[in-house]
């Protein structure tokens, strides 16, 4: 079996892996990473479950080859609570809005969300559900999950405005 | 923004029930370590695709398997041929009702005829999902094509083809049923407005689709099937039964759900075909679903045609209605005719309709099955009954909130009896409700009266706007029965253990509530077990919206009769009577200033006895209850949409304004979940009444099989919705619940096509069809010479 070598950094840490060249993304961080996280709701392309972030970017792991990862920086939602497993502003917005309900399509949201809030610091409603088209649920209805993603941002600057000493240090 | 301004909530004392509690499901899940069935991975595990039929209709005249089991890799390759014993035969019935005519459920694999595109012809077993799909391309089936039933209406005429070829004609059943005098209804009726609708809905798409695994174990022969379904107790009996195994070694686990709204509820074959080859290999095997797959043979609700006719007194009364509907209910029977039988006791809602006659038609198509989606069958029958209330409205001149006012059941009438006999085989007999003041509620949150204002407002700025309104009555809660077993543990933490296993609902976090309330114990103390088939040896599962008033009153009770077991035992010990005891945080103590107090811990390991100690008497082991609430019957919801928005005339598009949904489905124990569940009810509603369309070809060939053909709504094709609560708690259940999950969905579409006509009612467009994509409103105002210069 042919196959290429994938050296790539998850959430964090470093892998490397033989993979076949046809292997999705998604499968190799599910099946061989074990990061179970990212989902597959339609391998089309389209419902936005696999969501995940290439070098800061969102792309569809579900169409995305496993093997054009190598030498590339990841990051999925297993990387987004802090190590002591505490929610960061977003999930914990999510929580406290019933942002989700069976929770299936909520890693592609948070990780579309996670790169608006990194583009910009106060987004309006429409532009967040703009930035979540590429993102269905069937569960919630949206209305929650903008609210969430609303209320992280403004935490978010919040906290930015409590800390400006330390951010201009890092 | 709040997720919606929260009106009536529970008053009183209590401590959990009535609260906005934060879900105890959404730390792991939103860390990404949730437990979905592809989840779970097992040493040793195998993978497996099923190849499945391209035809509607076709016999099979052979199938070579040679190359495919040849394949490095692959295991196993399943046709019918290499099944054996009673899963050689059709899945179970389900349902059975002496109106079908003639029952067909599903083989696992077909074995002579294939009757829809996506019927599962052959299962391959292999080390990798890559290599099952590469040896599905090997096998070579030849088919001898056969003409398909492809619309049901013509399913019904006496020279269409057959869907099964063994069958005499296509007719599931034909169902006749009525009550008042309905031809004196429409002798001389001074008003009758008769119309024809087409309404098609999809399937329910939950975001994960289905999947299962099996794991044998040779060691005990025990089976164990990981799930993502909505009844686990229901899976194992239809498991038991195909496999002919023995029940107590079989058991069903459904960790988390991503998502269910009805489909996932009917056996399937793939449910014994992983079971099948993972007992033969002596490995376990793994199906998972892709989207494709959910699209060719996930049950659905598709096409029903219907014919109403309502007579009216001049003063709007309602004199009497006539139904006739033909249901397009696929190749097969997975749940009966439970969906239009369901459409057709809908309809009278929460109107006083003296006589009403219904005919109604369910025929076999050659095309993917249909069962219950969220809101099963009512949408429709809402959209026929609010879709002539409008037209008679347009009739007798009179305001449509008006003609539905007069036509109210008032609340002193309760309990009422609608007329028919309801699914669950009792009369419909509406149990409480306030629907003037639901109606009256949704109206004036919309300030429908200030709507001819905005109308004409909008117009003068060359806007098209409308408004929409539609009310219902739904059965929910209905039995048999679902149980709860509630236990403190030697630990002192308590555990309830259920049947009704979710798929999103926080039924975990409503039944810690549930049973935190009743033993005055913090929530994080509780541990709920769900979707377990060892945890409880009997479950019914979660469609319909049951599992509140079901389960939700079984954990209430069980958890009553725990405390009264406490109760006791201090009692025994302190030698006190029991009605000097108090629960306090986790202890049992004195009311009357004595300072004594056990844990619950304590009680707990005194209450499993000593080795050789007889128990005292009167005291039975264990601080645990079992307890099965059983419903009377079924207990009403209700509720009323009204939906504003505006029509853009040159391409139909719409924009939803404002939406407003009053709902009462009694006592609420977590106003939030409950929010979430008529919220995303509703989008799902705004998807049936716009989007969704699950389309078929003249040889039921299906045409809409991936999110690209089939839209499911996005975050830009949803308001916010505004969400009104009223609370007439049930007389039917201790807790006075209702069903909350599947009120959003059902008054949609009759709102909202109501409304997209309201803005075009200069041109006199009647839309009579759900969905109403944008090209039909704009084919409807180019007819209507809305275009012309």
């Amino acid at each position: 079996m042919e196959t290429r070598t994938v050296r790539v950094v998850v959430n964090g840490t470093a892998y490397e892996r033989e993979v076949e060249p046809r292997r999705m993304l998604g499968d190799f961080l599910r099946h061989d990473l074990d990061l179970t996280g990212t989902h597959y709701g339609c391998e089309h392309g389209v419902c936005g479950a696999c969501t995940v972030l290439i070098d800061g970017r969102t792309a569809r792991a579900c169409l995305t080859l496993a093997a054009q990862m190598d030498g590339h920086t990841l990051t999925t939602v297993e990387g987004l609570a802090g190590a002591d497993g505490t929610l960061n502003a977003l999930q914990k917005a999510f929580a406290e809005c019933h942002a989700l309900q069976c929770g299936f399509c909520t890693p592609g949201m948070l990780m579309t969300l996670t790169e608006l809030l990194n583009e910009t610091d106060s987004p309006t409603e429409a532009e967040i559900r703009e930035a979540i088209t590429g993102n269905l649920c069937r569960c919630t209805g949206y209305q929650p999950i903008v609210a969430a993603a609303l209320l992280a941002a403004q935490r978010i600057r919040e906290q930015r405005a409590a800390a400006p000493a330390a951010q201009a240090t890092e | 923004m709040d997720i919606s301004d929260l009106k009536g909530a529970a008053a009183g004392d209590m401590r959990y029930i009535g609260k906005r509690v934060a879900r105890t499901e959404d730390s792991k899940l939103l860390k990404g370590q949730g437990s979905y069935v592809d989840d779970v991975h097992l040493p040793n595990m195998l993978q497996a695709a099923v190849l499945r039929s391209p035809h509607a209709h076709a016999k099979i005249v052979s199938i070579d398997c040679t190359a495919a089991r040849a394949l490095n890799g692959v295991h196993a390759v399943y046709t019918h041929a290499d099944l054996s014993g009673r899963a050689r035969g059709r899945a179970p019935s389900m349902l059975p009702n002496p109106a079908i005519r003639f029952e067909r459920t599903q083989e696992l694999l077909a074995s002579t005829e294939v009757t829809f595109a996506g019927e599962a012809v052959a299962f391959v077993v292999a080390d990798t999902r890559y290599i099952a799909e590469d040896a599905c391309g090997l096998i070579e089936v030849e088919y001898d094509t056969l003409p398909a039933v492809a619309d049901c209406r013509d399913g019904l005429l006496p020279d269409s083809p057959l869907c099964h070829t063994d069958a005499k004609d296509n007719i599931v059943a034909h169902i006749e049923m009525g009550f008042g005098d309905i031809d004196a209804a429409f002798t001389d009726a001074p008003h009758v407005v008769e119309e024809t609708y087409w309404q098609n809905r999809g399937s329910a798409h939950p975001m994960e689709t289905r999947g299962y695994i099996a794991e044998y174990h040779p060691t005990n022969g025990e089976l164990t099937v990981w799930s993502s379904g909505q009844a686990p107790h229901h899976e194992k009996k239809n498991l038991v039964e195909l496999l002919e195994w023995d029940a107590e070694k079989l058991r069903v686990l459904m960790n988390d759900v991503g998502g269910g709204f009805g489909p996932k509820l009917p056996f399937y074959p793939e449910e014994g075909l992983v079971a099948i080859a993972a007992v033969a290999l002596k490995r376990p095997v793994k199906w998972i679903e892709d989207r494709r797959e959910h699209f060719l043979s996930v049950t659905q609700e598709r096409d029903q045609w219907w014919t109403v006719r309502m007579a009216l007194d001049t003063d709007g009364k309602i004199r009497g209605v006539k139904l006739e509907m033909v249901h397009d209910n696929g190749a097969f029977l997975p749940w009966g005719i439970i969906t239009p039988y369901i459409s057709i006791t809908t309809t009278p809602g929460p109107y006083v309709i003296p006589a009403m006659g219904a005919k109604l038609d369910v025929v076999y198509t050659n095309k993917c099955a249909t069962s219950p989606v969220r809101g099963a069958g009512r949408p429709q029958a809402v959209f026929a009954m609010e879709r002539i209330l409008d037209k008679a409205a347009r009739a007798l001149g009179m305001d449509r909130a008006e003609l539905r006012w007069r036509n109210l059941i008032q609340p002193e009438q309760m309990p009422y009896d609608a007329g028919f006999i309801y699914r669950d085989g009792s009369p419909l007999r509406y149990d409480s409700g306030d629907y003037p003041a639901c109606q009256k509620a949704a109206l004036e949150r919309a300030n429908y009266t200030g709507f001819a204002e905005r109308k004409a407002k909008a117009r003068s700025e060359g806007r098209f706007v409308g408004i929409g309104m539609a009310s219902f009555v739904e059965g929910t809660g209905m039995g048999p029965f679902e149980g709860a077993t509630v236990r403190v543990q030697a630990n002192g933490r308590v555990v309830v253990i259920t049947g009704a296993s979710p798929q999103g609902q926080g039924h975990k976090t409503t039944f810690a509530q549930i049973c935190a309330e009743q033993l005055n114990v913090p929530l994080e103390t509780i541990d709920v077990i769900t979707g377990d088939t060892g945890g409880i040896s009997m479950g019914v599962g979660t469609f319909a919206s049951r599992v509140t008033v079901n389960a939700g009153n079984s954990v209430y009770i069980a958890a009553q009769a725990v405390r009264d077991k406490m109760f006791t035992l201090a009692a025994h010990l302190w030698k006190c009577a029991t009605d000097d005891l108090v629960l306090i945080d986790g202890h049992v103590a004195r009311r009357s200033g004595v300072e004594q107090r056990f844990s619950y811990a304590q009680l707990a390991k005194i209450s499993q006895g000593m080795p050789g100690f007889t128990m005292p008497a009167g005291l039975t082991a264990g601080l645990e209850e079992t307890k099965y609430f059983s419903p009377a019957q079924s207990t009403y919801c209700n509720g009323t949409a009204v939906v504003e928005l505006e029509v853009d005339r040159e391409t139909g598009h719409i924009s939803i304004l404002n939406y407003v949904m009053a709902h009462d489905s009694g006592k609420l124990i977590n106003p939030m979940i409950v929010d979430g569940q008529v919220i995303g009810s509703v989008a799902h509603g705004i998807g049936n009444a716009t989007l969704e369309w699950m389309q078929y070809d003249e040889n039921a060939q299906p045409t809409t099989t991936n999110f690209g053909e089939y839209l499911l709504p996005m975050a830009t094709d949803v308001p916010n919705v505004d969400v009104v609560h009223l609370e007439t708690p049930s007389p039917l259940n201790p807790l006075g619940v209702k069903g909350a999950g599947e009120g959003g969905t059902i008054p949609a579409a009759a709102a909202i096509i109501a409304a997209i006509e309201d803005a075009l009612s200069e041109y006199g467009v009647e839309f009579t069809e759900a969905p109403l994509v944008p090209q039909r409103v704009f084919e409807k105002l180019k007819a209507a010479g809305a275009y012309a210069r």
